[in-house]
């Protein structure tokens, strides 16, 4: 581990630390609204100021960490998953499950990402609660984004079907699932990680604009994305310029995500 | 050559048919479709209103439905926008030129600006310089491309230079590392052993070699011009087809948005396309995808 990774890994901690912790670390529930304190500036009271509806910045930037860090990770879990499931089938099994699946990935990547996501993302409910846009967001995030990755697996997965270890266990009469799950899939672990790691970032941004565009998480629940939002105020952005802190928080933690990356990437 | 030419181009078709059926199905299974206004009627009995649900989602199959669009589309009818009301062919024409030119001048901005950066770092070997680049580009990787849409909107900036802001680091990163990677060859430590100098072996030896793997980036660059022009155009308030998407889809104006994703992705199949066939035909596999 380069002492780069470590650091990165030691921020990424923090902060993750930090925003499990938010119902001890946050000054303010994330709702409690204000009205007396509507757009305030900066005080010890409430140290990045309030928002329209009387809301503490700081308490909601500590809750939308956590919901952003814990979800991202999950949809890139989930994304890995059905990625290594279908990578390794197509990659292994060949002929036309390889057909197939290059077919249905060559499909998914050849959509644009965004538009896709806002197509599908349109035919379902918009007024869904808080937690319904939530999981709605990030699931969409996890079962679309797979593509890439499992062409990458796939292509792993066809270099592992001629290795000399498989063809033994294969001599020695090894059921094809077994072969699938005892030999092929502990050899695809290191770029399922790889994958893994990238995945997360590219959901944090994702959500981030869907956030933005109003199409993430609905409120009064915050993301990163929602946060964001508050920069559409071009003026208030020049009066108080502590409104950017979403966006050097994420600048900072995608940083840290892309270093630890770098490094997974060099292990695969 | 002609036949493989041949076989990409009917696999783009394919691809392009698939994705069509595939927002064909979305626009089938989204809330409303295909119900009978009638229906609304409260004067229509209850088994009225069933049997003019069952005759219409009958004669509405997800198949027949594509196929009817298809027809259309050939016709150059991409149908009428349920939110706007106006022909989505007409919408198009008056916005899809406007995102061209965007995606366009940025493109071509953000490769100058990110080539240019990446020789830089070849050649300035002050302290610090490589650094400095790679955090600029570092940050600019991290910020989703409705900030960066933000912040030039405050610089009075235009939408081109955002969409520009989110390809340079792309292109800097990937055309650097090939930098680096080109430097530890053979025959380019080679040529420095024997005392060549840097311009020399940069332009004959490292741009040869990387110039080929460079195409393969193109075709992805134009995608992600395409999936930025989104936000970028929704926060600088510019009337092309990315801001038209993002209406449609708070309007859940789905067959709107399926046919612009369409239009879209057949650019950006074209677009890599035509870099993958530029990669093979100089005789370097895209390692990009």
């Amino acid at each position: 581990m380069t002492w780069k990774r470590g650091i990165a890994l030691g921020v990424l901690a923090s902060i993750f630390g930090l925003a499990m912790c938010a119902n001890l670390v946050a000054p303010y529930p994330y709702e409690k609204q204000f009205r007396d304190s509507v757009l305030a500036p900066p005080s010890a009271a409430f140290p990045l100021g309030t928002d329209d509806l009387g809301r503490d910045r700081l308490s909601r930037l500590i809750y939308g960490t956590r919901v952003s860090l814990l979800l991202a990770p999950a949809a890139a879990l989930l994304t890995t998953l059905f990625a290594g499931a279908f990578g390794l089938l197509a990659g292994y099994l060949g002929g036309a499950w390889e057909w197939g699946g290059k077919a249905v990935t060559d499909l998914f990547l050849s959509l644009p990402w965004l538009f896709l996501l806002l197509m599908v993302r349109a035919m379902l409910p918009l007024n869904a609660s808080p937690e319904a846009s939530l999981v709605i967001t990030f699931a969409l995030l996890g079962l679309l984004g797979w593509a890439v990755s499992a062409r990458l697996v796939a292509s792993a997965a066809r270099g592992l079907k001629d290795s000399e270890f498989v063809l033994q266990a294969r001599a020695l009469g090894q059921p094809s699932w077994r072969l699938l799950i005892r030999h092929a899939l502990p050899n695809l672990r290191p770029v399922l990680a790889a994958q893994f790691w990238l995945a997360v970032p590219v959901f944090l941004l994702t959500e981030a604009n869907l956030g933005f565009l109003g199409l993430g998480v609905a409120e009064p629940l915050p993301s990163w994305g929602s946060l964001l939002r508050e920069l559409e105020d071009f003026a208030a952005v020049r009066e108080n310029p502590l409104l950017l802190a979403p966006a050097v928080l994420l600048v900072i933690v995608l940083s840290c995500l892309h270093i630890a990356a770098r490094g997974k990437e060099q292990w695969s | 050559m002609i036949v493989r030419i041949s076989r990409r181009v009917a696999w783009i078709v394919t691809l392009w048919l698939l994705a069509g059926f595939l927002g064909a199905v979305l626009v089938w299974m989204a809330p409303g479709f295909g119900i009978d206004e009638r229906v609304l009627d409260p004067r229509w009995t209850k088994d009225s209103s069933v049997a003019l649900r069952g005759d219409e989602q009958a004669r509405l199959g997800p198949v027949s439905f594509y196929i009817d669009w298809l027809e259309h589309f050939a016709r150059g009818d991409l149908g009428e926008s349920n939110s706007l009301g106006r022909p989505v062919a007409d919408l198009l024409r008056e916005r899809l030129p406007i995102t061209l030119r965007s995606a366009a001048a940025g493109l071509a901005l953000g490769w100058a600006a990110g080539l240019i950066l990446a020789v830089a770092t070849y050649f300035i070997k002050l302290p610090g310089f490589d650094w400095l680049t790679a955090a600029v580009a570092g940050i600019l990787l991290s910020l989703p491309s409705a900030v960066i849409a933000v912040l030039f909107v405050m610089l009075d900036a235009p939408v081109s230079w955002a969409i520009a802001a989110v390809i340079v680091p792309q292109v800097f990163s990937y055309a650097r590392n090939l930098c680096n990677r080109a430097m530890c060859r053979t025959h380019v430590l080679m040529a420095a052993a024997k005392g060549v100098g840097s311009a020399r072996i940069f332009f004959w030896h490292v741009l040869s070699t990387i110039g080929p793997q460079l195409l393969a980036l193109a075709g992805v660059s134009v995608t992600l011009a395409f999936t930025a022009a989104i936000p970028i155009e929704v926060i600088c308030d510019s009337p092309g087809v990315g801001q038209l998407a993002w209406l449609a889809a708070m309007a859940r104006d789905l067959p709107l948005l399926v046919n612009i994703t369409l239009i879209v992705t057949g650019i950006t199949l074209t677009a890599n396309s035509i870099s993958d066939w530029a990669t093979s035909a100089s005789g370097i596999e895209g390692a990009t995808r």
